[in-house]
């Protein structure tokens, strides 16, 4: 049985206000995270994926703004006043930052920093949040927990401290976790135990969206995968789907980027000539056309529209909707925006 | 096996970082940033260094540059040890090594132009040259290293990670050095742009027979780049060899883990390690 | 909230984009136009009156007349029948001129003392910095005012002795922002290029504060204006017939009953000189914030 999705996001655009005009530094992006399942947002510099997670929790800079649709459990989160948006913040949707030195305030103990989010609001009294902290820590798999919670955030060790970050996150037992590029500043050790605490929100039912660059990451960890390029989405399948039969050239290109531990060492990697563009310097038409090997005059004149599309590889097809049809209220499986994607024809709905 | 004296000896190097202790009255507590570590390289030979955070790797870069000042140990250039408080040597030393860092806008100042960044190095290193030569090579520099002329007038801001990176090692080789040491110098790059700079990397060791010191986290990105691997792990050196015998026939149990931890992407072959 | 910030396709130096940052400021640039119309008063005014410094003017009934437009003194005249408006651009030049002089100093001064304390780092540093701290705690006024008794009042005196206490606070900023500038790769990629220290200082340390070091610049020049207002209210300062704003506001004062705009109008261009200053230097502290690099 499909459920209605956790989050809804419909042409979500973001626009900065600067002295040389509106950059657009997301545009048009739709995709849905369900309750438990795993959504990777996966992107490198300028691709918008950062902008996308502060545009629905609100926290965009002053000079940012966002149109568009994005509903939390039925509730719309863009355009929402403060009021609202708290309500919504730690309690129903939790925030799991890159860097936990910088996201966890240094000066204050642990047990503070996972309190806080439901004492100071009321939703608990500090007796019964301490007892729900050290829940919490004992579902990050944290040992001593007590002792943990008289602890500053600067005498635990990364790792540990980015688990206790998603010990905060987790507090309110939310539906929806967003993750920042959880891992990225962490050993490769200790990455896998996060990406395992992850897995685990998203099995007790809760809806993950993570944003990443590492692919790696995404085959450990993800669903479904939603690629960005320039601020949209170019491509978006299941994950299995993505790595076994790339549909985006850049896609497929960013696959054999990847160096790997198996296979000739002495090939050499394939990297994608040029630099992402600038959000205040896109091309016309698709903005991968002057990077791409497939490209021909359309891309650079018109843009590729997001279409979904039935490949004859697509493994994994998700149980309950068909190869083709979408229905309205949830977006796309599987689709890519090109005019020229590398599988079979795109076939439009 | 060539029997040729290594272009770098680094022996038996320890350094030691005393930290002052918690509190008035706390003793000083002492970190061993690195353990009795020995790497050699060879003429052209391109060393990957491993390990995850505080395993020193950086650390050991910083000795063999003389940023760093070792408590004990050896550094060794073509057979002699290098005396880094003697400048008249250090500074011909300079000339054969040079460094690339991490951050790309970070290690070029941003006041600056790329074309000045190259320039101060080639005045710093190769003496005094006169204007015409020295645009030339600047030029040169930036060529090698896929830059077009242009890229001489522009600021670190103005240029994206890629490119200011490459102007890092523009900067890091025009003065023609044998040892290239880059301290995680791919680390900060987008997965696209990290691809072409390993392979720039490659190319500029075959093409000038310069050798690398290669430090690294990401073990797929050495297993692409070197030749040689060490890896270390807290200060000390577990385990060191040959590209192929360390990636495919570990020997220490950290090694293996190490391997193992790397998330693996669909269609790899299942390694047990 | 941080803005966030694209580079732009065009060519922009630094200094470039924190011009156009500081015009988004209205509050700086007023203050900038402002400051503009005072210096042009300060340099034109007396020239713009028929009457001098120190003519005294015998033609009125009483010698302190409230400013007028019929009779030409449009400050009005000080207790002593000169013209206030000719004396007031006077004294603001005066003020405005030992200001950025004694600025100039201690710029100079701190910078130096400062990005070398900063950059060297461990006991140098330690050594330099007490040493700025004793300066500190010592009883300035008193110094100051042994130095006037011994070497009389000049001009010169007053420059130094301001600029002796400005260079103070500037060291200790500079400082600050050269230790963190010590830390970054360029810092180090420039060590590892053989550069000596007083090479890496000047080239690499002292242009990447200068932003820290105009915005300070701009702070300092109202506390130095004060300083020397107060030297001159104390009697200290610059010495007939030239004057300065704080003569005239401690001239002012003793009339402030019977004579309201001798000490109204100069208090009011000295207003208007430290708020726009401040304003100034807010504006260029926003624009030249390195934080919004990338």
């Amino acid at each position: 049985m499909t459920a209605e999705p956790v989050l809804q996001v419909r042409n979500l655009d973001v626009n900065f206000a600067t002295p040389q005009g509106a950059v657009a530094a997301v545009s048009g992006v739709s995709f849905d995270v369900r309750a438990g399942e795993c959504l990777a947002v996966v992107g490198e510099s300028g691709s918008g994926k950062t902008q996308v997670l502060m545009a629905c929790l609100g926290l965009l800079a002053s000079n940012g703004t966002a149109r568009g649709s994005a509903l939390f459990a039925g509730k719309e989160l863009i355009g929402a006043n403060e009021r609202e948006l708290n309500r919504v913040r730690g309690t129903g949707i939790g925030l799991l930052s890159q860097d936990p030195l910088s996201s966890l305030t240094p000066h204050l103990r642990i047990e503070t920093l996972l309190t806080e989010g439901l004492v100071d609001r009321g939703l608990a009294t500090r007796i019964k949040a301490r007892q729900r902290a050290l829940q919490a820590l004992a579902e990050v798999d944290i040992p001593e927990p007590e002792a943990r919670l008289r602890q500053y955030p600067h005498e635990l060790s990364g790792g540990m401290l980015q688990r206790v970050a998603l010990a905060a996150a987790l507090m309110c037992s939310p539906q929806l976790l967003f993750a920042d590029e959880p891992t990225t500043a962490l050993d490769v050790s200790v990455q896998a135990r996060v990406l395992e605490l992850l897995a685990k929100v998203r099995d007790r039912g809760a809806g993950v969206l993570i944003i990443t660059h590492d692919l790696g990451v995404v085959a450990g960890l993800a669903d479904r995968v939603a690629v960005m390029y320039a601020g949209r989405i170019v491509e978006t399948a299941t994950t299995d789907g993505l790595f076994a039969a790339p549909e985006h050239p850049y896609t497929a290109a960013l696959l054999a980027a990847v160096p790997r531990l198996h296979g000739d060492a002495q090939a050499r990697l394939v990297g994608i000539p040029g630099d992402p563009p600038q959000p205040s310097a896109r091309p016309p038409g698709c903005a991968f056309a002057p990077r791409c090997e497939r490209a021909v005059d359309t891309c650079s004149e018109s843009r590729p529209e997001l279409t979904q599309c039935a490949s004859r590889n697509q493994l994994g097809a998700v149980q309950g909707e068909s190869g083709a049809a979408t229905t309205a209220r949830n977006a796309p499986i599987t689709a890519v925006a090109c005019h020229r994607p590398l599988q079979a024809a795109a076939e439009i709905a | 096996m060539s029997v040729a004296l290594p272009l770098l000896q680094v022996e038996r190097a320890s350094v030691r970082y005393t930290l002052r202790g918690a509190g008035l009255l706390a003793p000083a507590r002492s970190l061993d940033a690195l353990s009795d570590v020995s790497i050699a390289i060879r003429e052209g030979g391109r060393l990957g260094v491993v390990g995850e955070s505080g395993s020193g790797k950086s650390t050991l870069a910083r000795v063999v540059l003389g940023l760093v000042r070792m408590q004990s140990g050896r550094v060794a250039w073509e057979g002699r040890t290098v005396d880094y408080d003697d400048a008249p040597a250090m500074r011909s030393l300079r000339r054969e090594m040079q460094v690339v860092f991490q951050d790309p806008f970070g290690s070029l100042d941003p006041r600056m132009t790329a074309g000045q960044a190259v320039g101060e190095a080639l005045q710093a290193l190769a003496g005094p040259v006169a204007s015409v030569a020295a645009q030339d090579r600047i030029r040169a520099a930036l060529s090698d290293v896929g830059l077009a002329s242009a890229f001489a007038n522009r600021y670190p801001h103005e240029m994206s990670g890629g490119q200011c990176q490459r102007v890092a090692i523009a900067r890091a080789i025009v003065a023609r050095p044998r040892l290239l040491v880059c301290d995680e110098a791919v680390s900060a790059l987008d997965v696209s742009v990290q691809a072409q700079i390993v392979n720039l990397l490659h190319e500029l060791s075959e093409r000038y027979q310069m050798s690398l010191l290669f430090i690294s986290h990401n073990l797929a990105v050495v297993r692409h780049l070197c030749d040689d691997v060490a890896v270390l792990c807290r200060g000390r050196l577990v385990e060191q060899g040959s590209r192929d015998a360390i990636f495919d026939d570990p020997q220490a149990q950290y090694t293996r883990d190490l391997l193992a931890a790397v998330p693996r992407l669909p269609g790899a072959p299942v390694r047990n390690y | 909230m941080v803005e966030a910030v694209f580079a732009d396709a065009r060519r922009q130096s630094l200094w470039g984009d924190a011009w156009q940052r500081l015009q988004r400021s209205r509050a700086a640039i007023l203050a900038a136009l402002l400051l503009l119309l005072v210096c042009a008063l300060a340099l034109v005014g007396p020239w713009l009156s028929a009457y001098t410094v120190a003519q005294v003017d015998w033609s009125q009934p009483t010698l302190a007349t409230p400013p007028s437009f019929a009779n030409g003194h449009w400050f009005g005249t000080d207790a002593n029948g000169r013209d206030l408006f000719v004396r007031v651009w006077i004294g603001t030049r005066m003020s405005l001129l030992v200001a950025v002089l004694a600025t100039l100093v201690s710029v100079v001064i701190g910078v130096a003392w400062g990005a070398t304390a900063g950059y060297l780092g461990g006991r140098v540093d330690g050594w330099m910095m007490r040493f700025v701290d004793v300066l500190y705690a010592l009883p300035y006024m008193f110094f100051v005012i042994i130095l006037t008794v011994v070497f009389g009042r000049s001009l010169v005196l007053i420059f130094l002795a301001i600029g002796a206490v400005g260079w103070l606070t500037m060291a200790r900023i500079v400082r600050g922002q050269a230790l963190a500038l010590r830390q970054r790769e360029f810092v180090e990629a420039a060590i590892a290029l053989g550069l000596s220290p007083a090479t890496i200082i000047a080239r690499h340390v002292v242009p990447n504060l200068l932003g820290t070091v105009i915005v300070y610049a701009t702070l300092t020049v109202p506390q130095v204006i004060l300083f020397e207002s107060f030297l001159s209210f104390l009697g200290l300062g610059v010495q007939e017939p030239l004057t300065s704003l704080g003569r005239l506001v401690a001239e002012g004062a003793l009339e402030m009953e019977s004579s309201p705009w001798l000490l109204l109008v100069p208090s009011a261009v000295l207003a208007i000189v430290l708020l726009c200053l401040n304003f100034l230097g807010d504006g260029l502290r926003d624009a030249l914030d390195p934080r919004q690099r990338r």
